[in-house]
């Protein structure tokens, strides 16, 4: 139920970030979502793409420091309250939320929460109790 | 284990044996530079100090100082003491702070100089029977040369394969079965990497020691260097002025000190500020006097490397003192807010937190009136994070055990890999933006 995202450290410098998004590009890779973390010093990219295996590979040689991470993709309704609900069980369960992020499926009816929590197996099944949808790997590229 | 010796019997010879030798040789030198060389005249002149004064090793004391502003001034050959046409071969320094300077050496000199340097290398367990790897720079520096003289005197197959073009190197290693490498070590590292990269594992190579000098290094740079290659790392001492490589020479016995070839080569330590001699075991200055070399001899040396020497005999059974790990140079050591900072002890944190890779880089600038040090880190895939909080746990706790060791408040900054320049010889480990 994880799906893999890949961590990228960026130095604060100007064009980093398009150098990897033209490495992926290059390599015929597609961004399925992302997000920055940054502090005044570095940044840290997150990375949800259709090729884990290959997007590793490339990165790694164009000479990035990479992590791979296991998040949970959660899918709502696009609509008014859709993150408030997950949030609400999240709290329920007293679970802590490291970082999360969001993007719109192609078709406009549904977003896609990515969420990293401290204890990961709870929360899915906290998620899964209160009846939502949880996506795979292959769901979330072929959304 | 049986020790190897090179030369057993002065190698082992009883220290008021090596005492008698070293003063014979030091009146010699004394009698014979007073004679020859004209600055070294006017300097001994200049202290009221004969060559007859020169009774015991004690009087050694007497002698002015050498210093790398002598060789400069009288730059290029002005302080050799035979006629060119006896010199055979010329090394000079980089000359990165001025003029470099130049060292020349007679066909003799050459050829004391492949013995000790055959001596190091039998002190590191190197016999006839090794393939010896040698990545020290071919060229003006006393490096390569310096251990490939060796090398051939030992009587082992030296591979002059020189620095740089690391790949190459690395098939090198595996075709031809290198078992010794001589190298600088932030270049062993290097080559570490790069074997990881290209998914070579130094455990199916031949390498069974390294043999590494030219540069400081720590404690903790030994062990990484050790487990990344697999093999035994011992430490080399030299500098081209006193002759190169082969100075001094830690043998396979003990990872404390290195034995100084004292038969040739005669060690003090002094007070960098006073000049005044140490007490035996204490930390200071490292002078040297050669005593056999003929083209360019040198008098009371200041080599400007800290270390302390140690008395006690080593378990090899050579009676040759040993002095200490080079902790840095007076003239490397920054002084940051007042307080003293080798980079030696930067690299030495970094080394004790587990994941941090041995590339850095100390920045110091200025700001207002304040000195600021940043200390630059890449960030290798064992430590970095997806999330920010661990990172930025990380250069806390970097921050904070440099501030334990050093007393000095730095601002740690964590870098893309690969981007702190990477030497093929001496790695760059110093910014001082300062103007001062």
């Amino acid at each position: 139920m994880h799906v893999e995202q890949i961590a990228v450290f960026l130095e604060n410098k100007s064009g980093r970030l398009a150098e990897i998004t033209a490495t992926l590009a290059y390599h015929g890779i597609n961004i399925r979502a992302l997000s920055v973390a940054d502090t005044a010093d570095f940044g840290i990219l997150r990375l949800i793409v259709d090729d884990v295996e290959s997007a590793k590979k490339v990165l790694k040689a164009a000479g990035f420091t990479i992590g791979i991470t296991n998040v949970i993709a959660v899918e709502v309704a696009d609509r008014s309250g859709g993150l408030a609900q997950v949030l609400m069980t999240i709290e329920k369960a007293r679970l802590n939320v490291e970082y999360m992020y969001a993007f719109v499926n192609k078709s406009g009816e549904n977003a896609v929460l990515i969420f990293r929590f401290d204890d990961m197996e709870r929360a899915i099944v906290a998620l899964q109790q209160d009846g939502f949808t949880i996506l795979s790997g292959e769901q979330v590229c072929a959304l | 284990m049986t020790t190897l010796y090179w030369e057993e019997e002065i190698e082992t010879l009883p220290r008021v044996g090596l005492e008698s030798i070293q003063l014979t040789r030091l009146k010699h030198l004394v009698a014979r530079v007073y004679d020859t060389v004209a600055p070294y005249r006017a300097k001994m002149d200049a202290a009221s100090v004969k060559p007859t004064d020169i009774q015991t090793l004690a009087d050694l004391q007497k002698l002015p100082f050498t210093v790398k502003d002598d060789l400069r001034d009288n730059y290029p050959f002005g302080l050799f003491t035979v006629p060119m046409d006896q010199v055979v071969r010329v090394h000079a320094s980089s000359g990165t702070t001025g003029k470099p300077t130049v060292v020349g050496y007679t066909k003799k000199d050459i050829e004391t100089w492949a013995g000790v340097m055959a001596r190091a290398m039998t002190c590191a367990g190197a016999t006839s029977r090794d393939m010896i790897h040698n990545a020290y720079g071919y060229g003006l520096f006393t490096g390569g040369l310096g251990a490939h003289y060796g090398a051939e005197r030992l009587g082992a197959t030296v591979i002059p394969v020189s620095g740089g073009n690391t790949k190459r190197q690395i098939t090198i290693m595996q075709d031809f079965r290198s078992s010794v490498l001589m190298a600088t070590p932030s270049y062993a590292l290097n080559l570490a990497d790069a074997m990881a990269e290209l998914g070579v594992d130094p455990k199916t190579l031949a390498l069974r020691v390294g043999i590494f000098g030219a540069e400081p290094w720590s404690e903790n740079m030994r062990e990484e260097v050790q487990r990344k290659l697999n093999i035994k790392a011992v430490d080399i001492y030299g500098l081209s002025e006193v002759m190169g490589p082969g100075v001094a020479m830690q043998c396979l016995e003990t990872d404390r000190g290195m034995h100084i070839f004292e038969d040739h080569f005669l060690p003090e330590i002094i007070d960098p500020d006073t000049g005044e001699v140490l007490p035996p075991g204490e930390q200071g200055e490292l002078v040297f006097t050669t005593l056999t070399k003929e083209a360019f001899p040198l008098i009371r040396y200041r080599t400007k490397d800290i270390t302390r020497l140690i008395h006690e005999q080593c378990a090899c059974g050579r009676t040759m003192i040993r002095m200490e790990k080079i902790t840095g140079r007076t003239d490397d050591m920054l002084i940051i807010r007042g307080v003293n900072v080798f980079p030696s002890q930067v690299e030495h944190v970094l080394m004790g937190v587990e994941g941090v890779e041995p590339h850095y880089q100390i920045v110091v600038s200025r700001e207002g009136n304040m000195d600021t040090m940043a200390v630059k880190v890449e960030v290798s895939e064992a430590i970095f994070s997806d999330e920010v909080k661990n990172l930025e746990k990380l250069t806390r706790k970097i921050q904070a055990d440099i501030k334990d060791l050093l007393g000095v408040t730095c601002k740690v900054q964590l870098v893309e890999p690969r981007t702190i320049q990477r030497s093929e010889g001496k790695a760059q480990r110093v910014i001082d933006n300062r103007k001062i």
